[in-house]
């Protein structure tokens, strides 16, 4: 066990009756990084998820969470450094925020100051009197942020954690998932909303039924892919063929108007393109690069498989 | 170790706020006393003319009440209390905390054992207070009283234990309320009309004394009859069983058994099921 290693999965199956949910995963997920799992409903990341919290066991293979099996006993300590988001989280109907939250982390052995703070810092704290049936779905979601970083977690999962809130919620929602991943907290994110989950991924994993399709940074998945970096170049009138004429020989040039052209290449030519382009001197005005976006990186993967 | 102590407290501390705020508390208490009172007070005519104290009439009549009543109480607040939490998705929540599945059940246990406490100790002792003070301060028989009381809480306690392990086998909170129901029908009403229709079948040659008194045994229900009314001598002689004769350990090993085995079994059943 490499203690660089928050999560080891080896060789991990999971089938319920006959159905294979989970075939033969190999993963490591480092401490302090913020590990993306991606992939269609029902692709299998919501299983990954309980099989490293210990929640289901796996029908072959181990997992070990902070170097233990999270399905022993003696895990259940261990759960004090955890931190769990559940997809469409339920809460008892009839208690309030505050009385839940309150009760939460006195299983966790929280102090009773944090949960102010925690209702605050989602802001719930005016809403902490009302009781849970009468909480919209974006303020369930918002307490249930809460509770899962009671005590400042090592280990923080969030299944599809931002279904259903609007994009300004969404934003602080990652504000205050980013400010733990500064403190250092191994975040596990399962999401199938691509293009936000992009800036929170230190690497990914990509899931089609079951398997473990493809994992690393985006960079490296781009890679992988093969999927083109776009350069935008905006040049001086009346040169814009000009320099598409210098260009064409070493890269795939199209011209968007008498200003503009792009310019497409291999991400690993990216550095060679910038040299290219500022040889041009002053006939370019300005110059924007587009990496591969997970959802072309995504798509390519899951090519052959219905959403 | 500490924190583990600390967790079952929490557990039963929720339990136990769940049931004053749904009315629980109120509606058991309300139902044990108004029914103590009345069957008290309308048990107590023939005292007079047999001489026996108003409290061992009580003790005979609130005994056939709570072998009933209890059992229904018991089930009524634990058929729901795990098969609810995986139907409602709150299980899955409170197993990802630093909480061992023995300490969920061991909690609840605590948390409705409480309840029932309460709704005994109120609803029973209200009783036996306006019972001692009409009867001029006479406290004959309160020691059979005070028995009734503590055995109900532990009849109370097996049907607790039974209702976990029927919330831990059903799937849904549908089955396990008919579950909960069957249970008590068969436990409390049928395994009597059937032993009775045994009795009469047989007419004596087959079974014997020895084997009958092991069969009422082995029901916790008629175990806490037989230990009420075999207990004190007074009421032995009131309701007539001097023909069953298994003093007061019998029917308590038999009722303690019937909390433990299916409290482990539940432990047991619950540590299998998977989310």
């Amino acid at each position: 066990m490499n203690n660089s290693h928050a999560i080891v999965l080896s060789s991990v199956n999971k089938r319920y009756d006959k159905a294979t949910v989970v075939d033969n995963i190999d993963l490591q997920i480092n401490t302090g990084e913020s590990f993306v799992l991606i992939g269609h409903n029902g692709a299998g990341k919501t299983t990954l998820m309980k099989l490293m919290l210990g929640l289901t066991k796996p029908s072959a293979g181990k997992v070990k969470v902070l170097g233990e099996d999270p399905t022993s006993g003696s895990f259940s300590a261990k759960r004090r450094v955890l931190g769990y988001l559940p997809e469409s989280v339920s809460f008892y109907h009839h208690m309030t925020g505050m009385e839940l939250l309150s009760y939460y982390a006195r299983l966790k052995g929280v102090a009773k100051s944090e949960v102010n703070k925690r209702l605050q810092q989602v802001g719930l704290l005016e809403a902490a009197g009302k009781r849970m049936h009468t909480y919209s779905k974006g303020m369930r979601q918002r307490l249930g942020l809460a509770q899962a970083i009671l005590g400042t977690p090592e280990l923080l999962f969030l299944d599809e954690p931002t279904t259903g809130l609007d994009p300004s919620l969404r934003r602080d929602f990652y504000q205050i998932i980013g400010d733990l991943r500064a403190s250092g907290t191994t975040v596990v994110i399962s999401s199938h909303s691509l293009n936000e989950i992009e800036e929170q991924a230190d690497r990914i994993a990509l899931i089609r039924s079951g398997k473990l399709v493809a994992c690393g940074s985006l960079e490296d998945l781009s890679k992988q892919v093969g999927l083109p970096v776009r350069t935008r170049l905006t040049v001086a009138t009346d040169q814009a063929d000009r320099i598409a004429g210098q260009l064409e020989p070493h890269y795939q040039v199209e011209k968007v108007d008498d200003h503009t052209l792009d310019l497409v290449c291999p991400v690993d030519k990216k550095i060679a393109v910038l040299r290219h382009v500022a040889d041009l001197g002053d006939s370019i005005l300005d110059i924007s690069m587009t990496a591969p976006r997970l959802d072309e990186i995504y798509l390519h993967f899951m090519s052959g498989e219905k959403p | 170790m500490s924190r583990m102590l600390h967790t079952i407290p929490i557990l039963a501390s929720k339990e136990i706020r769940d049931g004053m705020r749904n009315r629980w508390v109120a509606a058991t208490i309300l139902l044990l006393g108004t029914l103590a009172l009345t069957l008290s007070f309308l048990g107590s005519a023939p005292t007079g003319e047999l001489k026996v104290a108003a409290l061992e009439v009580s003790v005979v009549s609130l005994t056939s009440l709570s072998m009933y009543l209890i059992p229904l109480i018991a089930l009524m607040l634990s058929f729901d209390a795990l098969v609810g939490e995986f139907e409602h998705g709150t299980m899955l929540l409170l197993l990802t905390y630093p909480v061992e599945r023995w300490q969920i059940i061991a909690g609840k246990f605590l948390g409705h054992s409480a309840i029932l406490l309460v709704a005994i100790l109120i609803g029973y002792g209200t009783t036996l207070g306006i019972l001692i003070y009409v009867n001029d301060g006479d406290t004959t028989g309160w020691q059979a009283y005070a028995t009734m009381m503590a055995s109900s809480l532990l009849l109370g306690c097996v049907f607790l234990a039974i209702g976990y392990l029927v919330s831990s086998l059903a799937r849904e909170r549908a089955v396990a309320i008919g579950a909960a129901v069957g249970t008590w029908l068969v436990l409390v009403v049928f395994y009597d009309l059937a032993l009775l229709s045994a009795l009469i079948i047989d007419e004596g040659k087959h079974i014997s004394e020895g084997l009958f008194s092991t069969l009422m045994l082995a029901n916790p229900a008629d175990a806490y009859r037989l230990f009420n009314f075999t207990g004190f001598e007074q009421i032995g002689r009131l309701v007539g069983t001097s023909g069953v004769e298994t003093g007061l350990i019998a029917p308590l090993v038999s009722m303690g058994v019937w909390v433990v085995v299916p409290f482990l079994l539940t432990v047991v059943r619950f540590h299998k099921r998977e989310l």
